[in-house]
């Protein structure tokens, strides 16, 4: 179903737990609603299954106002955190709720539930209770129940944060595989970038209440339209005077100018291994990481400690050598606006600085 | 090493004086009296006790205990699980509402049953406004069976609040929050959902109203006036035959209020159980 959120607000004491939010969500996406704990993601959330009301705002499915719908009747399901599968009923007693809640007769209602227990991988478990199943059951005991009654859009509250992490892995792409099976417009919220990176088509950074930037991961990864952003997503190393950083001293000229550094923002080899020695910068070799594919090294350039990848087919390096460093480009900001730097004397070859 | 023998002996010692002593505390506060009255209770052989028992003002006693149980425990119950279900869920009230109530839920565990029952006679009985208003419609509330529920009520209140509110807190929300999102309203949500889940501590709250209402004294005695064949209570009964110096026939009554507080004891033992259980 096609949603739309408009300036959505919600207030828990003097707390602004939700700030202006707006938002529009296409039928058939799997949105994440990423942010760090406390942001309001699972306030939207809540709000949006009528579980919360809004203090201000309009929520609209299919165009039509919902606001004062009960969660009853808007046609949703919720996964909950922690399930809150009802503890003294079956997996099957679990799933059949919605559907007896609506009067299904009883020979439709058996298929659709092991319809169901089939889709989730559940068969020989109907007849248990939640406490006998393991976390990644219970998870698919949660959302067989809540795709029972057909809703039209499914909100999953950090749908894999009670699992560990080696069946975590395997419940995302599980669950990717089923909505899109399913073609339900679905939600989740989660505070692990790797998780909604691998899992959602859009993702939606949630801060202080409010919608920092809505994309596809790829998308945000690439161009960040703000600090917090560009921060929260990926690995980053922040200089608080942009300036300092050879081939960014004009770019970055204005005062308060930071720069924010990813790991392939940046280059370091030994002398011989670039073109232009001009460009780069002194460096020295700090920790070495061995990360299964590649070297994780830690480079310290003049005052700054900056992070970066070396590939193992290069000669490798070790702790103290003295290297060199390139910064390809740096992501820039300061109170006015941010943007995307190049490096400006990789550009032009015969700098006419000192 | 003889020291250290000394000392670990001597703590041996004065663990079994301590066992002793607790048992012998246990003895002469619970198993002499209850000994003792089981024998009062049979001094004049089997015809005493059931003479004292059959007695029309004991018969009319022990009716006026069950009256006051049943109804009792039927309203404690209805509004204890009400009181706790606002307290926990309602979100309507306001925290320091809510804080305030909780608190006041205790009340009856701090003021002495007897004042508890004064209360009532100063509000309801004859001189008060809302007394004489109820009087003069021919419905007499002090000295009388509806005065008598009230007062048990309001020992016996804090029962069931105190049974169900920790088991609603301990399940959460979600579970109830679950069932709306998947189409159920109110009354189907609390039946299917809340219900089994609260049920044994419900039980458990029951067993306690029964228990305490069935051995109110306090409270009673104040509010009924302690009219014989009227407004007497078994408790009140056995008050009264202890003052006229009719020991058999106060022994004979408590040990069916006993027999009775036995059963409800292995009930709620029972009833704890299951409480674990679901």
């Amino acid at each position: 179903m096609h949603i739309e959120v408009r300036n959505l607000n919600k207030q828990f004491g003097d707390f602004k737990a939700v700030n202006d939010v707006s938002f529009d969500i296409e039928k058939g996406h799997l949105i994440g609603l990423l942010g760090p704990s406390g942001g309001g993601k699972t306030s939207i959330l809540r709000m949006l299954a009528g579980l919360e009301h809004p203090d201000s705002g309009e929520i609209r499915f299919h165009g039509q106002l919902v606001n004062a719908i009960p969660p009853q009747e808007r046609g949703i399901g919720f996964v909950f955190q922690n399930y809150a599968l009802f503890k003294h009923m079956t997996v099957f007693d679990n799933i059949a709720f919605g559907l007896k809640v609506k009067k299904f007769g009883k020979a439709q209602l058996k298929d659709r539930v092991m319809e169901l227990v089939e889709l989730t991988g559940l068969k020989g478990f109907e007849k248990r209770y939640p406490h006998q199943l393991s976390g990644g059951q219970r998870q698919r005991v949660a959302f067989a129940r809540a795709l029972a009654p057909e809703p039209q859009l499914l909100l999953l509250d950090e749908p894999f944060a009670a699992i560990d992490a080696k069946i975590r892995q395997e419940l995302r792409s599980w669950l990717r595989e089923l909505i899109e099976r399913v073609g339900i417009t679905s939600i989740f919220v989660t505070h692990d970038q790797d998780e909604a990176i691998e899992v959602a088509d859009e993702i939606m950074i949630i801060n202080q209440g409010r919608v920092e930037q809505k994309g596809t991961p790829w998308d945000i990864y690439k161009e960040p339209k703000t600090p917090f952003v560009a921060t929260f997503i990926g690995e980053s190393t922040v200089i608080e005077r942009g300036s300092q950083l050879k081939g960014f001293e004009e770019e970055a000229a204005q005062p308060g100018t930071k720069a924010l550094i990813r790991p392939e923002y940046i280059e370091v080899g030994l002398a011989q291994e670039f073109n232009l020695l001009s460009v780069t910068e002194e460096g020295i070799v700090g920790h070495l990481h061995f990360r299964g594919s590649e070297w994780m090294v830690e480079v310290q350039v003049g005052e700054h400690k900056l992070i970066t990848y070396r590939s193992l087919e290069k000669e490798t390096l070790q702790p103290g050598q003295q290297v060199r460093v390139l910064v390809h480009r740096a992501y820039l900001f300061n109170e006015d606006r941010s943007w995307i730097a190049e490096n400006r004397l990789k550009e032009d070859p015969m700098p006419v600085m000192i | 090493m003889a020291d250290q023998l000394g000392t670990v002996e001597g703590e041996d010692y004065m663990r079994k004086l301590w066992i002793g002593l607790t048992y012998l505390v246990f003895a002469l506060l619970l198993i002499a009296p209850l000994g003792k009255m089981v024998f009062g209770a049979f001094n004049e052989g089997i015809g005493g006790l059931t003479s004292a028992i059959l007695r029309p003002e004991a018969l009319h006693a022990l009716m006026m205990t069950g009256f006051i149980v049943l109804t009792v425990t039927l309203l404690n119950t209805l509004f204890g699980m009400m009181m706790a279900l606002y307290l926990v869920r309602g979100s309507w009230m306001s925290h320091s509402i809510k804080r305030f109530l909780n608190s006041i839920v205790d009340l009856p565990y701090a003021v002495s049953p007897v004042i508890g029952g004064l209360m009532i006679v100063l509000m309801l009985g004859p001189g008060s406004i809302v007394g004489a208003f109820f009087e003069k419609v021919g419905f007499q509330i002090v000295y009388a069976f509806p005065g008598m529920v009230i007062a048990t009520l309001f020992v016996t209140f804090p029962l069931m609040v105190r049974e169900v509110m920790p088991v609603l807190q301990e399940i959460g929300a979600q579970q109830e929050e679950a069932a709306s999102t998947l189409g159920a309203y109110g009354w189907t949500t609390f039946w299917r959902v809340t219900w089994p889940s609260i049920r044994w501590a419900v039980v458990y709250g029951v067993v306690l109203t029964v228990a305490r209402s069935l051995g109110e004294f306090g409270a009673v005695l104040v509010v009924s006036g302690n009219i014989m064949n009227k407004t007497q209570t078994a408790t009140t009964l056995v008050y009264q035959d202890v003052e006229n110096f009719n020991v058999t026939s106060a022994n004979s009554v408590s040990l069916v209020l006993a027999v009775f507080a036995v059963g409800l004891l292995l009930t709620m033992e029972w009833a704890k159980k299951r409480k674990g259980v679901h």
